[in-house]
């Protein structure tokens, strides 16, 4: 009805257009009331900052993963049936491969555009993926992770954990050389399991690898599970977006209680989608102009070829890193069987990783006892020790990354790929703690020049000479909205180690002293009124 | 004006005379130039040989010895053959600019005649492959080369040709606009790490196709554009991180900036 009784003015000031749309609009409304929901939903207040718009990359590389998606589904053959290629392309005619490959090739080479989709899909999914990983390295330094947002945290995670099976399920389906060779990998690290390892591989597989099953198997994760649950978890995503609102940087007139922006009728909404077309025109630009995964010079799967620079998208490269870095010879016989620990550590390490990842906001929570709501991100300086956990695991994101392609840096950098190898191995024990270290002192570092900008002003290198001889460098003040944003931050400080109240530490209590201690031991105290007020004296 | 007695001066067959003179003189030359791959059966002369020798005692006997011995800091070249000489000093890897993990690709440092004297005064040494006839340098089946490339050269080479990383520094060359003589040369005489692959492995028939179709992909060059030097994932998740996704940030800076 609101609709309906806002169009009449316009109505009697315009022609049939706006008659139309408001006739549209009532009639929607009459039978849905939408508008209670365009209502509440228009008036919701975004904040504008650019990194508040990573997810939507995400977001929006997702939306054209599916509508590439869905045209290569129309010309896409699932099956691992063997078929003699007979199409376009010189090298390959004539030769054995399954139905899955050669229909991947036709659509690359005599399905008109079928190229073009193959590499939007592509591109687009590597972005996706990326744009999830930076979206998150901006959620977690700026504390934007906290409550009330935790499980919004976790929906996150276990997007970008699906993001990845995607990936890899898709990279998958054309059955070529490049991806057959990573699926081996992946074979191996399941029969690496004790016990059950050769069991799954069987049914995963259908039988001996490679079988002819596990295309039409992955086809149905890639086309019809996965993408199912990606699209519920992007549904909970965002509507414990809205339900919890988005978090904001600290200024002037913005605080805990309330959001300062754009209604998402009709600026952000305008601005969201115009974005939209922008991340559109991006990866199609990059894929009408570079070649990605160009199967058909990789050559049908066959078990027997492994080719030099074998390496998975980049999304997988840590894992593949990790195999890389695990010393040779950690195989073991016992009891008959082989205990492959040079395929089990691997596995073990990078799932403790991720699992840190995922639960770092509860552990969080945990030390600083911290049971407020935070709405205002935090500048990842004012949080050193969260801030230098994050790079030491970047530090070893990346290490393992680097390690995935040993033998191109080897190559390339004219260096033996041993001496590659072995600096990566010491770098991802010892480079998250150098990167721990740096950031830490970094941080407080930059808090400290906060502290001295806020109470003294910039210094101008102007130098005047006093009435008494004395020479003064004169400091330039900041303005009231600069100053806002620098000392407006929360301060903690290490729990004091007490008895309960049945007059006993508990080892709980004591591990919690000590780690809030490493935590919050370090700090800079925040700017006090007092001492702003006698700053501004003189 | 009077005329010239131009008709008196050169007989009328003399146009077609020099026409026949060019030809056989551009023609004999040709044959000098590239007639080197069809010698390998005829007994070369010996001044080529005397000249060949001189340029090895000049050039490659510091390491290999004076008669091709070979040294502690150079292997015998005693049955190498014409073939490994024309590979290595024809492609600059010999003589080496220094010693390291293997002798590398650089200008050719002699003139082909020099080069085929050279092989031909090793080839005197002890019978050794020869240059390979012309017919199993050119036309051959792409498809069968690259089934046979992927499943005999894929493993060091990577399969788009690309090359990839040996051991202790080592590496395997990429393989793209290589002389086919020498594609054929690194087949049959396993030049620094590679493994020999003789006739009875790769027949030569099956040498030309694997030659047909590097050369194919030499000439048809990447199909969905730019190729990112063809080292596969890894140039690919660069420059998604670099330019796609460092340009959108860039966008979303743009967007969110303040109007001045």
């Amino acid at each position: 009805m609101t609709v309906a009784t806002k169009s009449k003015p316009a109505r009697q000031s315009s022609g049939t257009g706006m008659r139309f749309v408001g006739g549209v609009a009532n009639y929607l409304d009459e039978r849905t009331s939408i508008s209670t929901a365009v209502k509440a939903l228009g008036r919701k207040i975004f904040p504008d900052h650019w990194s508040f718009m990573l997810g939507e990359i995400a977001l929006y590389s997702f939306v054209i993963i599916l509508l590439s998606g869905t045209f290569l589904t129309l010309f896409y053959d699932p099956s691992m049936t063997e078929v003699h290629y007979d199409g376009s392309y010189v090298p390959l005619k004539g030769i054995h491969m399954s139905a899955a490959y050669s229909s991947t090739l036709n659509i690359t080479f005599d399905i008109r555009g079928g190229l073009l989709m193959r590499q939007v899909h592509h591109w687009a999914a590597l972005l996706f993926v990326a744009a999830i990983g930076l979206h998150m390295l901006r959620v977690f330094f700026t504390g934007a992770f906290r409550k009330p947002r935790e499980i919004n945290w976790v929906v996150g995670f276990l997007l970008f954990i699906m993001a990845m099976a995607e990936g890899f399920t898709g990279y998958s389906l054309p059955d070529d050389l490049l991806s057959g060779n990573g699926l081996r990998i992946i074979d191996g690290m399941i029969k690496a399991v004790p016990g059950a390892g050769l069991w799954i591989s069987y049914l995963l597989f259908g039988g001996e690898f490679p079988g002819d099953d596990v295309i039409p198997r992955l086809y149905m994760l890639h086309i019809m599970l996965l993408p199912a649950i990606v699209i519920a978890l992007i549904a909970v995503h965002l509507v414990l977006l809205i339900v919890n609102k988005h978090t904001q940087f600290a200024g002037p007139g913005r605080t805990e209680e309330n959001v300062v922006g754009s209604p998402i009728l009709a600026v952000f909404a305008a601005k969201a989608g115009g974005f939209f077309f922008l991340v559109f025109g991006v990866t199609m630009l990059i894929a009408s102009l570079v070649t990605i995964n160009p199967i058909w010079s990789y050559g049908p799967y066959d078990p027997s070829p492994v080719s030099a620079g074998t390496q998975p998208d980049w999304y997988i490269g840590f894992a593949d890193g990790m195999l890389r870095l695990i010393p040779s010879g950690w195989e073991f016989e016992v009891l008959g069987g082989t205990l492959s620990l040079n395929l089990i550590v691997p596995i073990v390490v990078l799932m403790v990783f991720l699992g840190l990842v995922a639960f770092y906001p509860f552990f969080e929570a945990w030390v600083t006892g911290d049971k407020r709501e935070h709405h205002i991100a935090e500048r990842p300086r004012n949080a050193p020790t969260r801030t230098a956990i994050g790079a030491a695991g970047v530090a070893f994101y990346a290490v393992l990354w680097a390690a995935a392609s040993s033998d191109l840096i080897a190559t390339h950098f004219r260096t033996t790929i041993e001496g590659v190898i072995l600096t990566l191995q010491i770098l991802l024990i010892v480079g998250p703690f150098i990167a721990f270290w740096l950031t830490k002192k970094m941080a407080l570092a930059l808090q400290r020049k906060d502290r001295e900008v806020v109470l003294h002003g910039y210094e101008s290198s102007r130098i005047v000479r006093l009435p008494g001889g004395e020479y003064r460098e004169i400091h330039t003040p900041l303005d009231d909205f600069e100053k806002w944003r620098l000392v407006s931050f929360d301060e903690f400080e290490p729990i004091v180690l007490r008895p309960n109240d049945r007059g006993r530490i508990t080892l709980s209590a004591r591990a919690k002293a000590s780690v809030s201690k490493f935590y919050f031991e370090d700090r800079i105290a925040p700017v006090t009124k007092p001492e702003l007020e006698s700053a501004s004296q003189h | 004006m009077a005329t010239y007695p131009r008709r008196g001066r050169r007989h009328p067959l003399a146009a077609i005379a020099l026409l026949l003179i060019g030809l056989f003189a551009s023609g004999g030359a040709y044959a000098l130039f590239t007639g080197t791959a069809t010698a390998a059966d005829t007994v070369p002369p010996a001044a080529q040989v005397e000249n060949g020798k001189a340029l090895f005692a000049a050039n490659c006997a510091s390491c290999h010895g004076l008669s091709a011995e070979g040294t502690a800091a150079g292997p015998s070249l005693v049955g190498v053959g014409a073939l490994a000489v024309e590979f290595q000093v024809g492609t600059g890897r010999m003589p080496m600019a220094g010693s390291g993990p293997q002798a590398e690709k650089k200008p050719v440092q002699f003139a082909q005649d020099e080069i085929d004297a050279m092989a031909a005064w090793v080839a005197t040494l002890a019978p050794g492959p020869g240059l390979p006839d012309n017919r199993f340098l050119s036309g051959g089946n792409e498809s069968n080369g690259a089934e046979l490339f992927r499943v005999n050269c894929a493993m060091c080479h990577n399969v788009a040709g690309a090359g990839g990383a040996l051991t202790e520094g080592k590496f395997a060359p990429n393989l793209h606009d290589i002389d086919p003589v020498h594609i054929y040369a690194a087949m049959v005489t396993g030049p620094q790490n590679m493994p020999v692959f003789s006739d009875m492995n790769i027949t030569p028939e099956e040498k030309r196709d694997i030659i047909a179709y590097l050369k194919w992909m030499d000439e048809n060059g990447s199909v969905g554009g730019l190729d990112l030097g063809a080292l596969g994932p890894v140039s690919e998740g660069l420059f998604v991180w670099i330019f796609a996704l460092g340009g959108l940030v860039a966008i979303t800076i743009w967007l969110t900036a303040k109007s001045n």
